[in-house]
């Protein structure tokens, strides 16, 4: 009886968890109304900053002349080192090595040394140019092989894992195959670029509003950079127009300059570069060198692995340190090495510090891990699928489960739903018919790749793994949700208002979701590493629960009843026999003197991680998917097009699966541009020459496969006690890009028969396709 | 002087007067800053992305057309009679969403919302004047649109659904299109408008003499068409651009005439408003024509400024030159013809004199003896700058090749004829060994740069090949599949 009511009550009331329902801001979207940082009125007074940024690769600095930069109409000022209070320093995991405006010396081009505060932001971006900066030019290096071989340091201190022995391993199998992949990196190309916009208060606050997936790191450099306990500093966002990790800490520099110059002149500022000063000035997904040398027996079995991750960092370790990190994680994708060892290179270059990037790191091991299978493949005569089916995960007690960080993997489904895709793709069909048209298609040469991905979901710094939340119930019955999570579009909020909805059996529409602001959840980690859902609906569950358990309390004591006889359901209470509504009866708790706020926590169960022994359960647990990807190569040209890729992608048991189907879908877009057109350049001087979008090419519409198959595995379950038994969604799908690069692949070795490894480079950008091509036709 | 000095147009449902309108005062940032409309976003500021997407209404012979416009690159003082139309002002009935609206959410096209009205816009028009359009179809409506969260399926499935919601003839533009015709007929008022600072003057010629006279007076203006070049100039590299005169209203360089001999088109015209006429008269350029830019930039760039600028990797150039263009140049009442290939001196140099003005282009019909062929290179197939492009035509009589063409983009400093190449072709019997030679041959005639577009080897190699690709094309006794992406 009772169980029936709450199923009904579960459909009557809407928006709740495990049911589709649209962003909760697209109706603000559609009608342009949706408020961006710089959409926020100015008040009278504001003023502009710009950055004005070094020509040099790598240089020091001999003067600074901003004589002519005073002279220009607006002019208010300039800002530089010497005017930061507090320490000129926002290295995000506290090296101490990244400080807001060098003072010495300039380590990559396009580096800020200072800013210009002028009355208009046009004014502020042309006076900027007018700075005359002498350097005494120092050699630079602009790639990890070469600072490698020029003897540069690491940024941050590298990473080895190890399992078995590696020697023995290698010594005892029949084959063995050493090669090297280049992997691009990638720019975030959020829509919105990076902004903040600073409002001095009274003693040392100062409010900033900025586009930023961490605003309680924002809120803590502001705070060190001018001198001032935290207390001083809110830091707000309510939505961004993209992060994709860009965010993380890369929207420090601009939050503090505008907090700096906010004090110095006691005035409003706004800091909002242009997109080439936004991707020239912050970082990107880190490029990779990796250098492998894999051991296998006649099968394709894998018996030995050894791995160097040599990483593009730039000048200052940021994030480097745990993204680096990450790429040995994701070494082995979804694969038991018996013996390994991988080992991280993250190398000082004199360009752009590298950063967060939608799989931190992760992407970049699973390429090279599938780069593996793909050698042994063509060097066996092998389907690379058949490949990678002899090299999966094994099951608890066949003694293939150990990760080369020592982790259990219990929870592999990939050879459930790797079968289900090789299905519903029609695979083994399709790749004959691949096979049979390449026999006779002389100029067009297709390809098809079915490709897996095991992603560790859990911030590896174990500290990051916690979440507040906070919720009001005003006594007109309307419910104000805040947590420490930040909207850049995945539908957070929409997610974590469901599961309140869920929780007090309210409608969606009662809960008014707000902006992130330190102010209401303090200390708070960066949306990131696909934990915003996981951390904060669990955090906003909590503090949910005990405001109902305030609830029934009291309504168990108003009507004398025991508490299980008090039950929420749809937008009603239900206690004993009577039936009172949820409004009616937050104003009697009111009247009765109940607290009807409260503030939630969560903190992720079971992970530890001790990285200088490299053995930890550093993940929570895996989400995993797959995708197979069709392609065809013109082999005049090296232009390619995706024909079909299906996906089938595990969420767990989705909290809104129309919201999870939209982050696989764009999280595959975004891999496969990733590994096809879109291409970092620098020039020899160390220009990046690649800076906005007319030179550095996302997809775009007709780049998305002609035929586009996605589905959610929607027979998993988190078999851990996550929110609802959801997964995470975020990164995960982004690796499902790696398929159309291998499809690529084998168009390619199509040329030579499919005796080799085309040993593609990514991007595989229509040159390199075609340069493969010809290469191979010419006889490797 | 009698010169108004002022620019006047219809912002969405107001009359709008703006006084001291300087050359360089960008729509977007009179929309954002000034009126605080706030819905179009800056993503780029280069006419890429497509976040600042607006409509722009205009009379074109007694008819109301709207097309999409990138405003962070389109010029406050090139609006002067037109209509302007932003997200703030999109509805539906009675206080609904407008369907275009109501699709985007039901669909879930909109993850960040940060591209969202400037898709919205560009689905609009496409909605307005192709109520139930094919994938294709969206898909080239949204060329200029980027999305970074989506992955565009979404975005796709509402266009497709759109016209369920709610169909054109009860759209509020369509409904209010004679009373806009009617304010916009009343902006007009013949004169030159002159407004802005003596250094940052902005000119609007009221015809095509009195452009003439305004060059003669300012021979050293900069002269802004379409703006999808000029208007970088400005966001990106922040160069001066006053005094600058501002002439895609002028009817006069907006015709179009097939002749007996030729093709005729004024410099005036976009690749929007060209498209048909060439694809007509030159079907070998259908394919070709989707693949430059995206909507926006094809609504606003004239095919007579991808001359004039002189840019190395045009799209258009190279394939005039094959077709054997000639380019008429104005100073004044003077005029002159030449050859187009002539008209490109080197890098950053042209034959046109200061005051002289790029008038028309006149393009020879094809016949019958002839073979074309128009092919672009790029790292993404769709709205990208090429790496190589190429025009080639070629006559062939009784099997012998007695005459080619042989232009490229992207393989020297201007768009140039490959000579080594052409001789290599001429007089040899068609087949496949006179393309390989004159693919040898191209090595003699480029020295290709590498740069971030493509590395030289990869410019010779291509460019080899894609004579190959003609060959193939056009060979009877080819089975071949011709061209991948135009397929």
């Amino acid at each position: 009886m009772k169980h029936d009511k709450i199923t009904k009550a579960i459909e009557a009331v809407s928006g709740t968890v495990h049911t589709n329902r649209h962003h909760d801001s697209a109706e603000k979207h559609v009608r342009g109304r949706a408020e961006y940082c710089d959409d926020i009125g100015e008040p009278q007074g504001t003023l502009h900053a710009y950055l004005g940024v070094s020509s040099v690769a790598h240089g020091l600095i001999k003067s600074m002349d901003f004589s002519a930069v005073f002279a220009a109409p607006g002019v208010v000022g300039v800002l530089t080192a010497e005017d930061i209070p507090g320490v000129n320093d926002i290295s995000p995991t506290g090296l101490k090595d990244e400080p807001v405006f060098p003072t010495e010396k300039t380590e990559f081009h396009g580096q800020p040394l200072f800013a210009v505060v002028a009355e208009s932001r046009n004014a502020a971006r042309r006076a900027a140019e007018l700075a005359k900066i002498e350097y005494e030019i120092l050699p630079h290096t602009l790639d990890p092989l070469e600072a490698q071989e020029a003897g540069h340091p690491f940024v941050t201190a590298p990473l080895k894992l190890e399992r078995g022995e590696i020697e023995q391993g290698f010594s005892d199998a029949d084959h063995r195959i050493k090669g090297q992949i280049k992997i691009g990196g990638q720019d975030h190309m959020y829509l919105e670029g990076q902004i903040a916009f600073a409002i001095p208060g009274e003693d040392d606050d100062v409010v900033v509003h900025c586009s930023t997936q961490h605003p309680s790191e924002a809120q803590h450099m502001v705070a060190h950079v001018l001198g001032v306990p935290s207390n001083a500093v809110t830091v707000n966002v309510r939505r961004m127009g993209g992060g994709f990790g860009g965010k993380e800490s890369q929207m420090n520099l601009f939050a503090a300059v505008a907090a700096v110059a906010a004090k110095k002149w006691n005035c409003p500022v706004k800091i909002r570069p242009d997109r080439d000063q936004d991707m020239t000035a912050t970082g990107k997904r880190h490029d990779f060198v990796v250098d492998y040398d894999v051991a296998f027996d006649e099968t394709g079995r894998i018996q030995a692995v050894d791995g160097v991750f040599a990483a593009r960092c730039g000048y200052s370790a940021d994030l480097s340190g745990p993204v680096t990190d990450r790429a040995l994680f994701h070494a082995d994708n979804a694969y038991f090495y018996p013996n390994v060892r991988l080992r991280s290179r993250p190398m000082k270059t004199n360009t752009v510090s590298n950063t967060a990037f939608r799989g931190f790191g992760g992407p970049q091991g699973v390429v090279a891990a599938e780069r593996m299978i793909e050698e042994i493949a063509y060097a066996l005569g092998k389907d690379p699928l058949e490949v990678r089916k002899a090299n999966f995960y094994g099951e608890a007690g066949d003694g293939r489960t150990l990760t080369p960080y020592h982790q259990e993997v219990e929870d592999n489904i990939l050879p459930r739903l790797i079968s289900e895709l090789e299905e519903t793709s029609e695979y083994q069909a399709r790749r004959s018919a691949t096979l049979a048209f390449n026999k006779t298609s002389k100029i067009i040469k297709k390809g098809i790749a079915l490709t897996p991905v095991k992603f560790g979901i859990s911030f590896t710094a174990t500290w990051y793994n916690q979440a507040g939340a906070l919720i009001h119930i005003y006594n007109d019955g309307s419910i104000h949700l805040n947590h420490g999570g930040t909207e850049m579009g995945q539908g957070l909020n929409t997610k974590v208002a469901q599961v309140v909805a869920d929780a007090l059996q309210v409608d969606f529409e009662r809960i008014k979701i707000t902006k992130t602001t330190t102010e209401k959840v303090p200390n708070t980690s960066a949306t990131a590493a696909s934990s915003g859902t996981d951390l904060n609906g669990m955090a906003a569950l909590d503090a949910a629960e005990q405001l109902k358990a305030r609830l029934t309390a009291f309504s168990a004591e108003h009507w004398s009843v025991e508490p299980e006889a008090v039950i929420f359901r749809n937008n009603m209470v239900q206690v004993g026999q009577d039936v009172v509504s949820f409004s009616d009866l937050v104003r009697k708790a009111y009247v009765a003197r109940v607290h009807l706020s409260a503030a939630g926590f969560y903190k992720t169960p079971k992970i530890h991680w001790d990285r200088a022994a490299g053995k930890g359960r550093p993940f929570y647990y895996y989400a995993y998917g797959a995708s197979c990807s069709e392609v065809s190569v013109d082999t005049l040209t090296g232009e390619y097009r995706v024909e079909r890729t299906d996906i089938l992608h595990d969420v767990g048991r989705s909290l809104n699966p129309v919201l999870d189907k939209g982050q696989v879908e764009g999280a595959f877009i975004q891999g496969m541009g990733w590994l096809t057109t879109e291409e970092l350049w620098w020039d020899k001087a160390g220009r990046l020459r690649t800076h906005a979008p007319s030179t550095y090419k996302i997809p775009l519409a007709s780049d998305r496969p002609r035929v586009f198959n996605v589905n959610l595995a929607d027979w998993s379950e988190n078999r851990e006690l996550t929110i609802k038994r959801s997964k995470a969604v975020g990164e995960p799908p982004f690796m499902l890009g790696v398929s159309v690069f291998e499809a690529l692949s084998m168009a390619v070795a199509s040329v030579a028969d499919y005796r080799e490894c085309p040993r593609l480079d990514a991007p595989a950008t229509p040159e390199r396709v075609l340069l493969a091509v010809e290469r191979l036709k010419a006889g490797g | 002087m009698n010169h108004r000095t002022e620019i006047r147009f219809l912002l969405n449902g107001r009359d709008v007067a703006v006084k001291d309108v300087e050359a360089d005062a960008t729509l977007l940032d009179f929309l954002r800053l000034d009126r605080r409309l706030t819905g179009t976003k800056e993503g780029c500021a280069e006419g890429d992305c497509g976040a600042c997407t607006v409509l722009v209404g205009r009379l074109q012979d007694g008819q109301l057309i709207y097309e999409t416009v990138n405003a962070c690159i389109r010029f406050m003082a090139s609006l002067d009679g037109s209509h302007v139309v932003t997200i703030e002002h999109l509805r539906g009935e009675n206080g609904q969403l407008h369907p275009i609206q109501q699709a985007m959410v039901d669909y879930h096209g909109s993850q960040c919302g940060f591209c969202t009205p400037g898709f919205i816009m560009s689905l609009y028009a496409l909605w307005m004047a192709t109520p139930e359009p094919t994938e294709t179809e969206v898909e080239t409506a949204i060329q200029g649109n980027l999305c970074r969260c989506t992955g565009y399926q979404p975005i796709i499935a509402a266009a497709m659904a759109a016209n369920r919601y709610g169909t054109p003839a009860n759209d509020f533009l369509i409904k209010e299109r004679e009373a806009i015709t009617d304010r916009l007929i009343a902006l007009r008022d013949g004169r030159r408008v002159v407004c802005g600072p003596k250094d940052n003057q902005a000119i609007v010629p009221s015809s095509l003499d009195d452009f003439a006279d305004v060059l003669a007076e300012f021979p050293q203006a900069t002269i802004v068409a379409g703006s999808t070049d000029v208007g970088l100039w400005v966001t990106k590299f922040m160069r001066p651009i006053g005094p600058a005169v501002f002439i895609a209203h002028l009817v006069e360089l907006k015709s179009i005439a097939l002749t007996k001999g030729a093709l005729q088109i004024g410099a005036g015209v976009t690749y929007t408003e060209a498209q048909e006429s060439f694809c007509k008269e030159f079907p070998h350029l259908e394919a070709y024509w989707d693949r430059i830019a995206g909507q926006q930039v094809r609504n606003m760039g004239t095919i007579g400024g991808n001359i004039a600028n002189g840019s190395p990797i045009g799209d258009m150039p190279p394939v005039l030159i094959a077709l054997g263009a000639e380019v008429k140049l104005r100073k004044g009442s003077v005029t002159r013809w030449l050859p187009l290939e002539d008209f490109f001196i080197e890098y950053g140099k042209q034959d046109r004199a200061p005051g002289e003005f790029v008038e028309s282009i006149s393009i020879p019909r094809a016949s019958e003896l002839q073979r074309h062929g128009a092919y672009k290179i790029s790292k993404r197939r769709d709205e990208d700058i090429s790496s190589v492009a190429a025009g080639i035509s070629v006559t062939v009589e009784n099997g012998v090749i007695t005459e080619c063409r042989l232009a490229f983009g992207g393989m020297a400093g201007t768009p140039k004829r490959a000579a080594a190449a052409e001789t290599a072709l001429t007089g040899q019997p068609w087949g496949r060994a006179a393309f390989t030679a004159a693919g040898k041959a191209l090595e003699a005639d480029f020295q290709p740069l590498s740069d971030w577009r493509a590395s030289a080897e990869y410019r010779i190699t291509v460019a080899r090949n894609l004579l190959q690709r003609f060959f193939l094309a056009h060979d009877d006794q080819s089975a071949e599949a011709a061209d991948l992406l135009s397929a």
